[in-house]
């Protein structure tokens, strides 16, 4: 008895100074010496921020920032609007052109990626020099081509390049109609849901006279003309109530329609173009990783083509194709930052730089900042964890 | 019926070639580009795409392009790109503005590292271990010691620094000492102990939540308030640091997916004879999650090669700031785009030769290793 | 197992007719002039060592591979660069894979009446019943509603089979239908196969089961080198080898 008892207490003994105590110890040191570095930097910021007479916390947000952003989405006031507006206005710029450049990438990366794996030599071969060339040039230098190589050849205001006599493009940017809507307009957006709405309805109408007597019927091109031809339809049948308004060369500038910025321009191009080539390696690589069984046996069960990739091939492609697309939306997002090179006003630029700059409180302005781009990040990855879980495929 | 027992041997058919319409240049072209309708019109837009692009680019490269010397725009003649520019700032472009005389230095620096880079990676090559020594603990001090000075060599600040050889340092200082602490977080990722694996995960996905701008914003600006009294750190050195804990992220992740395909048995192999924790993963496990994870580093090399162009944005003026430059000088003015693509084929001729070395790569480990 | 095959009907009708078929991969010459022809009910088994041909065979007959030289009928339907007798020929003849290839993200139900609703435009309850009469052939009709994933190979391949066979076709290819799976499995599809052939279907069948030669095929056909050397009765081609080429093969694969 008393041997079994030596046991038992020479294994706590060994036990305390072994395994966990020892993980204990270190978490321990490893935290405090962290806290100490905190303590450390904290007090010479303090410190720092005092002698030069800078302000801590968050009320400058609310003080007038004095500057005006050359492009803005939001009402922006030189007299009145504050720092936290400015803040506003960066996020919605990098929101916007990040957004619409996801949407070019997206469609330019497919259609590339499909290039790539062309039966034709000389679109694949295109299709691969574009990848491997865009994607081997830093993106600040692509940005600074379209802006000051491409851009600005562009001709001053008077000669301006005349597209369909409606689009004017030059150097201060491209002027197109904007729309002035009427009374009644709200026809057009009504038609358009009423169109969305009879599309989904025609849509699950067929599918379900498919499952009960085999034949089938167009739904996805009934459905697209719903869509598109209802607003059309509602349009002509109102009247037109949307006239446009139309830039009109007077004097120096143009008088009506609307303006793109020219610096919006570029980054939107060089962004699209860049992310374009990395989605173009993802969608190719998503496809490939289907293995060619899956298209034989369905060419031997009968299947055409077109059926073939969007039943069999399609939905297991996309599997691979989502993650790795999440994370090049992410890049995009943060690569908009970039336009600070040739000075669009988005939120790295305005706030991180300009707001930081003027009050002085860098730690607050970057902090911000970099909190914002986390959110973004941490939302993307948490839909991307959501999307894995729901379509994987289900193994034993 | 009854037959023969004995087996005849029998007379092979000989080979024959296939119809003339199926191979040669005429099958292949019917095959690839003439198939079908829709594909003969592809390769027709495809030749339409290619005779808008190439003539044009060809001519302004090198046909019309200015090859001659001068010191100024009004030299280029021709209509074509001014390589007279690149030609008249080249050492600048290069070395920024690192004195002429001192510039051996430099030159020396990058051999013995490509030297070194090359005996590590290329196979053949033996004494690996010491290749890996010398880059990794002996050179960082001997290329310090060329680039910036003292003891014996006249001291060169780093604000004269700039140029390609900026874009070199950056990123090789950056991937070298980012090396060791992505190591160590994407151990800490995969510890057992819940503050280091919380400290890694949250610095990893901070970092890597973030564009690389906000750090090299956070370094320039405020880590000088972060300094106590007096203390007045470089601002290329701020701007390395920033970008040693950016790269690190990235490693780390790319370490970790090495990790992961190292089977158990290799762990429980280690344990079972009796190895501890650093002696498994630094005898054992790391040397195989390396290998598998070279591909991935060499890309993360790459792309951090081209985000210090980004330094431009905090004051530092390198390779493509200092191209950027030069085609505002008033005497070059209208030069950007020669500028450009000057940069462009520069960064295209480093990034797609290391590129393809890493797909030979991943090619080469894969053969070897069951997956 | 090795009862000489039954007096199955054998029809007069040609179901599958190769006619000095010649297919060149490049310049390598793949199959030298393939003349074959084969009638309602017949089972032929085509064996021979690897890089024969006898798969880019089989191939050539759902068109899963283009001969360049020759002319192969199935039902009298010429194949040929035609799309739409293409498509005639794939819904006449089943395909069995050697790596099953059944379609991951659909359950088994899914998998089985995918084609007959698309491509035979079957309405979805009619389908299903098919599919449920070929799975409780097949023997597993508990496995409906599973996923590939959560099958064994054996059980993947007796899918592979359901799946060809609720198209209703009238000639089944199996390309070597057993050699992906593990040694308990293989006698479970090989009886599904063996019930398949007893019930009529015109069945071409590249496998080096020899038993299952034995058992139920009329015609064995080796092939070596792109050419067809030899085709006899199964107990003629294994006791009475004509060719030495045939020898030196069975010799090899006939060990036990």
């Amino acid at each position: 008895m008393s041997a079994v008892g030596e046991v038992r207490t020479v294994a706590r003994q060994s036990l305390w100074r072994n395994e966990f105590a020892r993980g204990v110890i270190i978490q321990a040191a490893v935290a405090i010496a962290l806290l100490a570095l905190t303590v450390f930097l904290v007090h010479n910021t303090a410190v720092n921020l005092a002698k030069r007479g800078i302000a801590s916390g968050f009320h400058f947000l609310e003080n007038v920032a004095g500057f005006q952003p050359t492009f803005s989405l939001v009402p922006f006031d030189l007299a009145t609007s504050t720092n936290g507006r400015v803040f506003l206005l960066g996020l919605v710029n990098t929101l916007v052109v990040s957004a619409i450049g996801i949407v070019f990438a997206t469609l330019l990366g497919f259609i590339v990626g499909i290039a790539r794996l062309s039966h034709n030599y000389l679109i694949r071969k295109l299709a691969a020099v574009y990848v491997d060339v865009i994607r081997n040039i830093p993106l600040l230098a692509q940005i600074i081509f379209w802006y000051f190589g491409v851009l600005s050849t562009l001709p001053n205001v008077r000669q301006s390049l005349n597209f369909l006599g409606f689009f004017f493009l030059n150097q201060r940017g491209l002027f197109m109609p904007a729309p002035i809507f009427e009374a009644g307009f709200w026809i057009i957006p009504a038609a358009l849901v009423v169109g969305i709405i009879a599309a989904i309805v025609v849509y699950g109408w067929a599918r379900r006279r498919q499952m009960l007597t085999g034949q089938q019927f167009p739904a996805l091109s009934v459905g697209f003309a719903l869509i598109v031809g209802l607003p059309v339809l509602a349009d002509l049948g109102a009247g037109s109530p949307v006239t446009w308004s139309l830039p009109e060369l007077k004097g120096f500038n143009f008088q009506g329609g609307m303006s793109v910025l020219p610096e919006f321009v570029a980054l939107l191009l060089a962004l699209s173009i860049y992310t374009a080539a990395f989605i173009a390696e993802i969608v190719r690589s998503g496809v490939q990783a289907v293995s060619h069984g899956q298209t034989e046996a369905a060419r031997a069960l009968g299947l055409r083509p077109t059926l073939t990739t969007r039943l069999v091939i399609l939905p297991q492609a996309l599997r691979v194709i989502v993650p790795p697309l999440t994370s090049q939306y992410l890049n995009l997002t943060k690569n908009s930052s970039l336009g600070v090179i040739i000075a669009y006003p988005d939120l790295v630029s305005v706030f991180a730089g300009t707001v930081q700059n003027q009050t002085g409180q860098a730690v607050e302005c970057v902090a911000i900042t970099m909190a914002v781009y986390l959110v973004i990040s941490l939302l993307i990855s948490a839909f991307m964890n959501w999307y894995n879980k729901h379509i994987a495929l289900v193994e034993r | 019926m009854a037959e023969i027992t004995a087996s005849t041997p029998h007379v092979a058919l000989p080979d024959q070639p296939p119809p003339a319409s199926e191979v040669g240049v005429v099958g292949w072209l019917r095959r690839n580009l003439f198939s079908s309708i829709p594909n003969t019109v592809l390769t027709l837009f495809a030749l339409y795409l290619l005779y808008v692009i190439v003539p044009p680019l060809l001519n302004w490269a090198i046909f019309s392009a200015n090859w001659q010397s001068g010191t100024s725009v009004k030299d280029c003649v021709w209509d074509g790109a001014c390589w007279t520019m690149i030609r008249a700032r080249f050492g600048i472009l290069m070395y920024g503005f690192y004195p002429a005389e001192a510039r051996w230095r430099v030159d020396v620096t990058f051999v013995l590292q490509f030297a070194a880079i090359a005996g590590l990676l290329i196979e053949g090559v033996p004494f690996k271990k010491y290749w890996a020594i010398f880059l990794f603990f002996i050179y960082p001090f001997v290329a310090f010691w060329l680039l910036y000075g003292g003891l014996g060599l006249p001291v060169i600040e780093t604000a004269s620094w700039g140029g390609l050889m900026l874009n070199l340092v950056l990123a090789t200082t950056g991937i070298v000492l980012s090396l060791p602490l992505g190591i160590l977080l994407a151990l800490g990722r995969r510890s057992k102990l819940p503050i280091i694996r919380l400290l890694s995960v949250a610095f990893i996905e901070f970092v890597r939540g973030v564009p690389l701008i906000t750090v090299l914003f956070m370094a320039s600006v405020v880590f000088p308030l972060f300094m106590p009294e007096g203390v007045n750190f470089n601002k290329l050195l701020r701007v390395v640091i920033g970008i040693i804990l950016f790269s690190a992220a990235y490693i780390a992740e790319n370490v970790r997916g090495g990790l992961q395909a190292i089977p158990k048995g290799q762990y429980e192999g280690a344990m079972a004879l009796g190895l501890n924790y650093w002696k498994m993963n630094g005898l054992v496990v790391l040397p195989q999650a390396l290998r598998i994870a070279i591909p991935s580093i060499v890309n993360s090399f790459i792309g951090l090669f081209m985000d210090t162009t980004l330094v431009i944005i905090v004051g530092q003026i390198e390779l493509l700031g200092m191209a950027q430059s030069s085609a505002r000088d008033p005497n070059w003015l209208g030069t950007i785009n020669t500028a450009l693509a000057f940069v462009s084929m520069v960064f295209f001729i480093f990034c797609f030769s290391m590129s393809r070395y890493s797909q030979y790569l991943e090619r080469k480990l894969y053969t070897g290793h069951k997956r | 197992m090795a009862q000489a095959a039954p007096a199955m009907q054998i029809t007069d009708e040609v179901m599958v007719k190769l006619e000095g078929v010649n297919k060149w991969y490049g310049q390598f010459h793949v199959l030298k002039n393939i003349n074959l022809t084969v009638k309602k009910g017949e089972r032929i088994v085509i064996c021979g060592p690897s890089g024969s041909g006898k798969s880019t065979l089989i191939r050539c007959i759902n068109r899963l591979e283009e001969h360049q030289k020759g002319r192969i009928l199935v039902e009298n339907i010429e194949l040929s660069h035609d799309l739409k007798n293409i498509e005639q020929v794939r819904r006449e003849v089943g395909m069995v894979f050697q790596h099953f290839n059944l379609f991951p993200h659909l359950t088994v139900m899914e998998n089985l009446t995918l084609a007959p609703i698309w491509v035979r435009k079957m309405p979805k309850a009619e389908a299903e019943k098919v599919a449920m009469k070929y799975l409780e052939r097949v023997r597993i009709p508990e496995q409906a509603g599973k996923y590939p994933g959560q099958l064994s190979g054996g059980q993947q391949q007796r899918v592979a089979i359901a799946r060809s066979l609720c198209m209703n076709p009238k000639v089944m290819l199996f390309d070597e239908p057993t050699s992906a799976l593990d040694p308990e499995m293989i006698k479970e599809v090989l009886e599904v196969m063996i019930e398949l052939a007893r019930s009529g279907m015109t069945m071409l069948c590249v496998t080096h089961e020899m038993g299952f030669a034995r058992t139920v095929a009329n015609r064995v056909i080796f092939m070596d080198r792109g050419e067809i050397i030899e085709e006899n009765e199964p107990e003629e081609f294994f006791k009475n080898p004509r060719s030495d080429r045939t020898k030196l093969f069975l010799s090899q694969i006939l060990h036990h």
